[in-house]
């Protein structure tokens, strides 16, 4: 015990004095949080919407304006032709082009039917989905005006059955972004920092010889490795109550479950992490090859995590590599305790997962530490 | 095993793949000895003492350090050893007394002991001016000795020494024996590996390997009329070149 309190001394000293990594652990992480949470946003805003109006008819105007009036839309030309149209797409000047054809009001007034054109710019999918969704309800609620008018002075007794839908939207009732960020990004903080941070950390002291020192030393391995990792252990708790504190400041995001589980849940985290980290570390040599691996495996990780893409839309096998990803259970667990307030049984499951992954990669780590060669 | 052995060696191998590092040397140290292993850069002494210290295992043959087998009693030995590698191993970013402190900690040393001991150290090396700055700061020769004086902090009975000398200056190289001779003089077993002949001279014995053999082992004197020569250098240029 007293063996494993000389290390963990040493090991603070030597964290705060070096003076290149302090900022690294403490300032990079905050600015990440406020400029990823503010940035990274699937809100599709500011379109770039371009038409050509063939048919110059009071409803074709009437169109056009109510694209005009949407908060989404930037409404830029009405090209003269299509060929300039597509050149503009191509250059990226527009992103969604409405095509008015010719005697589009005769046609509804007559007909009772008209066509209108529609080109999104799709290299974003994700992106042109939202937007074709908007281009639909803006066109639907145009055809709903239209239909009134053109009731109004024909059969009255064919009334339109409108079948609204009235969302509800539960845990995040404004659909704020940021409220379902903030506690992703929060993830990624406490688990890169802790990473890069153990993984390079053990392969520092092989680099500069004194593992060497160490290991003719009769300590213990597991002293070795407590000694070694609780420092960080701390540091990534700390960093979690940093970036709890900033969240709800800056971005007043919701803390509904209780925040004794959301820090016991991340304590068993944190160790799962350390432990990839010193594993990492036992295998290579130099503090480059560790941190290009840790680097690897965090953007894995990080892009399987449910953080930016839904899980459910992933492919089975896809989904089920996720159930290897730590990153994947501590987004669910910090979306769930904050936003939806679930209690110890709801996040049983995912902390019983943790709490076995940190059993395996720790016992993992300190197998593979070898004091002999 | 005769109990004035503090360490034993008998065909003691390390492969690495095919190459043959070690190949079955064999040799006793006696306690209180100042023993000298000698070999040109290459020649196996660090691989050598490497597994004598427990942090490399025999490929074959037998060795007992300090009464402990190197196979299975290797952190046994580590209690009981001292070592101060070829690469300078204490902290850069920890300060003179804080290196002591946490090297005294982990060998399990009380604190009250660190505290003596430390103070004696700084004295005899001479570092009351440094005795708070890191030790990245210092020159090399004082680092060595600081080294030195750090890995016989738990007072072991044997202390491994590799190329300990190694671009350092004259003088700081001659202090640096007179350590050597302290600490022998106290009972501890020094095994010591260089490259420097005139150091071999200080030696009680010299083994001296080449090309992972031990090719002569016996007293600098006996060696020298042996191989017919006046000093240690003849003797292994002889014995290197064949």
């Amino acid at each position: 015990m007293k063996t494993i309190l000389y290390i963990i001394q040493k090991e603070f000293k030597q964290i705060f004095r070096n003076k290149g990594m302090l900022p690294i652990i403490f300032v990079l992480p905050l600015l990440q949080l406020v400029i990823l949470s503010n940035a990274a946003t699937f809100e599709v805003k500011n379109i770039k919407f371009g038409y050509i109006d063939k048919d110059h008819s009071s409803t074709s105007r009437a169109l056009v304006e109510k694209f005009n009036a949407s908060t989404y839309f930037n409404v830029l030309t009405d090209f003269p032709s299509e060929a300039i149209a597509s050149a503009e797409m191509l250059k990226g000047e527009i992103d969604v082009l409405l095509q008015i054809p010719q005697y589009f009001e005769r046609d509804l007034q007559i007909e009772k039917y008209a066509n209108l054109g529609i080109t999104i710019n799709a290299i974003d999918g994700a992106a042109a989905g939202v937007e074709n969704v908007y281009v639909n309800q803006i066109i639907q609620r145009f055809n709903q005006n239209i239909k009134m008018d053109v009731l109004q002075v024909s059969d009255k007794q064919v009334q339109p059955i409108a079948v609204e839908t009235i969302p509800l939207f539960w845990y995040n009732k404004t659909l704020n972004y940021k409220t379902f960020m903030v506690p992703g990004i929060l993830v990624l903080l406490v688990t890169m920092i802790t990473l890069f941070l153990s993984g390079m950390n053990i392969v520092r002291e092989k680099e500069i010889g004194t593992l060497e020192q160490i290991n003719v030393t009769p300590i213990k391995k597991s002293q070795f490795i407590i000694g070694k990792l609780f420092p960080f252990w701390v540091i990534g708790m700390g960093l979690l109550t940093i970036g709890l504190i900033l969240a709800k400041v800056i971005f007043d995001v919701p803390m509904l479950g209780s925040l004794t589980l959301l820090y016991f849940y991340t304590s068993i985290y944190i160790l799962v992490i350390l432990g990839i980290g010193l594993f990492i570390s036992n295998f290579t040599d130099t503090q480059q090859q560790a941190m290009f691996i840790a680097w690897f495996f965090t953007v894995i990780f990080i892009l399987m995590s449910g953080l930016f893409t839904p899980i459910e839309s992933m492919p089975k096998w896809a989904q089920t590599l996720t159930e290897f990803n730590p990153i994947r259970y501590f987004v669910e667990v910090m979306r769930m305790v904050m936003l939806k307030g679930s209690g110890f049984n709801d996040i049983l499951p995912q902390l019983l997962k943790t709490a076995l992954y940190a059993f395996v990669m720790n016992g993992l780590a300190v197998w593979s530490y070898k004091k002999t060669t | 095993m005769n109990n004035n052995n503090v360490i034993e060696a008998q065909n003691l191998t390390k492969m690495f793949g095919d190459f043959t590092a070690v190949s079955a040397i064999s040799f006793e140290v006696k306690k209180g000895e100042i023993f000298g292993f000698l070999g040109a850069n290459g020649a196996g002494k660090t691989t050598a003492m490497k597994m004598l210290i427990g942090i490399s295992k025999p490929t074959a043959g037998k060795a007992s350090v300090a009464g402990f087998d190197v196979y299975k009693q290797a952190e046994d030995i580590k209690k009981n050893i001292g070592y101060m590698s070829q690469k300078f191993a204490l902290y850069d970013d920890l300060t003179v007394k804080e290196n002591i402190m946490f090297f005294g900690g982990i060998y399990g040393v009380s604190r009250k002991r660190i505290k003596e001991k430390t103070a004696i150290l700084i004295e005899e090396l001479g570092l009351e001016e440094v005795a708070n700055q890191l030790v990245g700061a210092l020159p090399l020769g004082w680092k060595q000795k600081l080294s030195f004086s750090v890995s016989l902090i738990h007072d072991p009975k044997i202390v491994f020494l590799d190329e300990p000398t190694g671009g350092v200056d004259p003088i700081t190289r001659r202090q640096f024996w007179e350590m050597i001779y302290k600490a022998a003089n106290q009972g501890t077993t020094v095994f010591v590996t260089t490259h420097y002949m005139d150091e071999a001279e200080y030696c009680d014995r010299v083994s001296i390997m080449v090309n992972g053999k031990i090719e002569a082992l016996d007293t600098p004197k006996k060696l020298k009329q042996q191989f017919n020569v006046t000093n240690m250098n003849d003797v292994f240029l002889k014995l290197a070149r064949g």
